[in-house]
């Protein structure tokens, strides 16, 4: 099961594994039908930077549309980047191609949402998870049998799944045969998109708990890409928070939560339903209006300037701000994040819906907007 | 009387000789103005049964096998076609999940809102179309007027979502049901709609069933909470009754299993181990048994019924159909409880609140 190299876990910890600089994704868009008029383009990653280190979990969330996914899918190199570079363990994947592209794919590997569309309907679970192996040519016949009964054994399921196809197993054990494949080339770095937003609570928590013991066991690096942020805040060493193309925020997971410093954060936050009636009563909630703006025509300034209910005349519209330090591991892309953080500068009222006040209806409770 | 009363509801589906048992005796009263969630999993018979309440279960498979659905005094599952037609938007309405599937794509929003408005409340062309501009900007949707010319890809997710709503409440309903109306949206998105949803209930005196998987979203809008598993309901209670004090194992589970925001991080989630009942064979016991760590003999052999706790009866009654309800030290234990005996739910630390 070990790799090659075993890696002084020492060392590991205090390196990148990946390291992204500006990196911008463009999509082309037409506006017409036939005879396209060239649009603008579709801006779905539009100058991010970030590093994941070594044996970390970094989490990636957003809105549908805000990036998140393009992002994943361009770390693999499965989208050519429009600008800006991508270091993987030291090497510029934008840079590589033909046989030194697949050497380094073989270290990264994906997890996708749909653990129904992912797989192949017409091979048996033997084939789905070997294929990998014979791709990069690392085994085949009676050792890749034999690799690929380890490899279920690692994600808990029994043997006997080998000869069975994908429709015969509920979605969970679906993505358990997702990440047996995932895992079959020992890969470092393991990006997982939704890997369980397709699934139930309850089997969700099976799901997550398999993640985290891989991770602990064969000491992967994720890239966990999701929507929900309880499930995110729970997996991930550090969150960092999209918008529309850009990252808006870095944090440690706990940090985030307990001290979000980006308007866009904060909503995110309250607009999570909490399962606790009592809690659900007494917070106060942030009530974003309108929808996220077209990505092919990014608002000038601040990108959340159009929704924001913390937005203050002319510089948040007209200056586009960067991510800052502002606490230790702590970046936020916000002009006034320090006044916000403090106070100084409160929400709309109109923003800021009124405590539920408990379900017996004592309306009292309710300030006055 | 309350205004609907759902009796012993039950739903099979019959495929190639097999058949599946997807709700089987599901009891509930609701009035007006009432606010009540149905939560569970993917397969346990949520959809269905709201499906079945308004007579528009996917045909031929499905058919309702027993039960009675009253409202206003009339049984709906034994009404003419004609007549539950007549109801079932004028008095009874509903909110899907995905609202691009719902709504017609090759019609404008003006057309489809307007039918409903003209077969229902009679109004003619013009009385109609005004109508419908106010309903839309009612439920928040910017130039009212203008939108109503536009087709539904032409609306966001969001936006699209509170076109079906205004689909639902144009002939002022007492009683919306609302199957997963926030699953296919964004946070933000889904805030905004459980505000509108909560506003209109608050407004218009509807009496609202949402139906939903996600146990934050009835903490938020449900005065009443029914925990659904294989077809029964194994659990109902107030909703902060049920939260603070759940007593069958698989709300207990369901609570466990997953993150939650505003408490510590946990190390390890507690996920509930195995998989749902295949549902193809008639329960004769407790269908959790096999994943449930109090099962006993009685589990195994006998279904558990929906059984009060505490004696408290009426809006008040804590109902649990299990043979052994969690016992109160394993939800200290799990931290759904406090230690001290004392029933307060109001009292935890408000970690979640930000200056």
């Amino acid at each position: 099961m070990t790799d090659t190299q075993p890696v002084d876990t020492a060392t590991r910890q205090d390196t990148d594994l990946v390291r992204v600089e500006d990196l911008k994704v463009y999509f082309p868009s037409n506006d017409g039908l036939i005879f396209g008029r060239k649009g603008n383009d579709i801006r779905a990653v539009d100058g991010v930077s970030f590093t994941i280190r070594r044996g970390e979990t970094l989490g990636l969330v957003g809105e549908s549309g805000c990036g998140k996914t393009t992002v994943g899918r361009t770390l693999l190199r499965l989208y050519d980047p429009t600008a800006g570079r991508i270091l993987f363990d030291g090497n510029d994947i934008a840079s590589l191609s033909g046989r030194n592209l697949r050497r380094l794919r073989r270290r990264m590997q994906m997890v996708f949402q749909d653990p129904y569309s992912s797989l192949n309907p017409r091979q048996n679970v033997a084939n789905i998870v070997s294929e990998p192996l014979r791709v990069h040519g690392l085994a085949k016949g009676s050792e890749a049998d034999r690799r690929v009964h380890e490899l279920l054994d690692i994600v808990g399921l029994p043997a006997a799944a080998a000869n069975r196809y994908p429709h015969e197993f509920s979605g969970g054990q679906r993505q358990r045969i997702g990440l047996a494949r995932s895992l079959a080339v020992n890969p470092d770095l393991i990006v997982a998109d939704e890997p369980v937003s397709a699934l139930d609570v309850s089997i969700q928590a099976q799901v997550i708990n398999l993640l985290e013991d891989l991770q602990n066991d064969l000491g992967l690096t994720y890239l966990f890409i999701a929507h929900d942020l309880a499930v995110v805040r729970h997996i991930s060493d550090r969150i960092a928070v999209m918008y529309l193309g850009t990252i808006v925020e870095v944090a440690p997971a706990d940090e985030l939560y307990a001290r979000p410093l980006h308007p866009y954060t904060k909503a995110l936050l309250s607009a999570v339903p909490i399962p606790d009636p009592a809690v659900e009563a007494s917070r106060e909630r942030i009530i974003l209006t309108g929808d996220l703006p077209s990505p092919a025509n990014p608002p000038s300034g601040c990108r959340f300037h159009t929704r924001c209910p913390y937005r203050q005349p002319t510089r948040c519209d007209d200056e586009e701000p960067a991510l800052r330090e502002l606490a230790s591991g702590h970046t936020a892309a916000c002009h006034w994040a320090e006044d916000i953080d403090s106070g100084t500068i409160q929400p709309r009222q109109d923003a800021v819906a009124a405590p539920l006040g408990g379900h017996s209806g004592d309306a009292a409770a309710r300030p006055v907007a | 009387m309350p205004l609907l009363e759902v009796r012993d509801l039950q739903v099979r589906f019959s495929t190639r000789g097999k058949t599946v048992y997807a709700v089987n005796g599901i009891s509930f009263d609701l009035d007006p103005g009432d606010t009540l969630g149905i939560v569970g999993e993917s397969g346990c018979g949520k959809s269905v049964s709201s499906l079945a309440m308004l007579g528009i279960l996917p045909k031929p498979a499905g058919r309702v096998h027993g039960g009675q659905v009253v409202f206003d005094g009339e049984d709906l599952l034994t009404l003419p076609d004609e007549r539950l037609r007549h109801i079932r938007g004028n008095d009874i309405a509903m909110v899907f999940q995905d609202p691009m599937t719902s709504l017609n794509p090759v019609l404008t929003v003006s057309r489809q809102l307007t039918e409903a408005l003209r077969t229902h409340l009679d109004l003619g062309k013009k009385e109609a179309a005004a109508e419908a501009a106010s309903l839309l900007d009612r439920v928040g949707i910017p130039d009212a007027r203008q939108r109503l010319r536009d087709y539904p890809h032409q609306f966001s997710g969001g936006m699209r979502q509170r076109v079906g709503i205004t689909m639902a409440i144009a002939c002022r309903p007492k009683v919306l049901i609302a199957d997963e109306p926030t699953t296919a949206l964004d946070v933000t998105i889904q805030a905004q709609i459980l505000e509108l949803l909560r506003t209109l209930v608050r407004e218009e005196g509807m009496a609202l069933i949402l139906v939903t998987h996600d146990l934050g979203v009835v903490a938020g809008i449900c005065e009443r909470t029914h925990v659904m598993y294989a077809g029964r309901f194994v659990e109902t209670a107030p909703t902060g009754e049920l939260f603070a004090n759940p007593r069958h194992p698989y709300t207990v589970g369901l609570l466990k299993s997953v993150p939650r925001l505003d408490a510590a991080r946990k190390q390890r989630l507690d996920p509930i181990g195995g998989a749902p009942r295949d549902q193809t064979s008639e329960p004769t016991a407790c269908a959790f048994a096999p994943r449930c760590a109090y099962a006993s003999t009685e589990s195994w052999e006998q279904l558990p019924v929906l059984r009060e706790l505490d004696g408290a009866t009426g809006p008040a009654a804590h109902r649990v159909a299990c043979w052994n309800p969690v016992p109160e030290q394993d939800l200290v234990a799990a931290g759904i409880r406090q230690a001290p005996t004392g029933r307060q739910t109001g009292d935890q630390p408000d970690e979640e609140r930000q200056a």
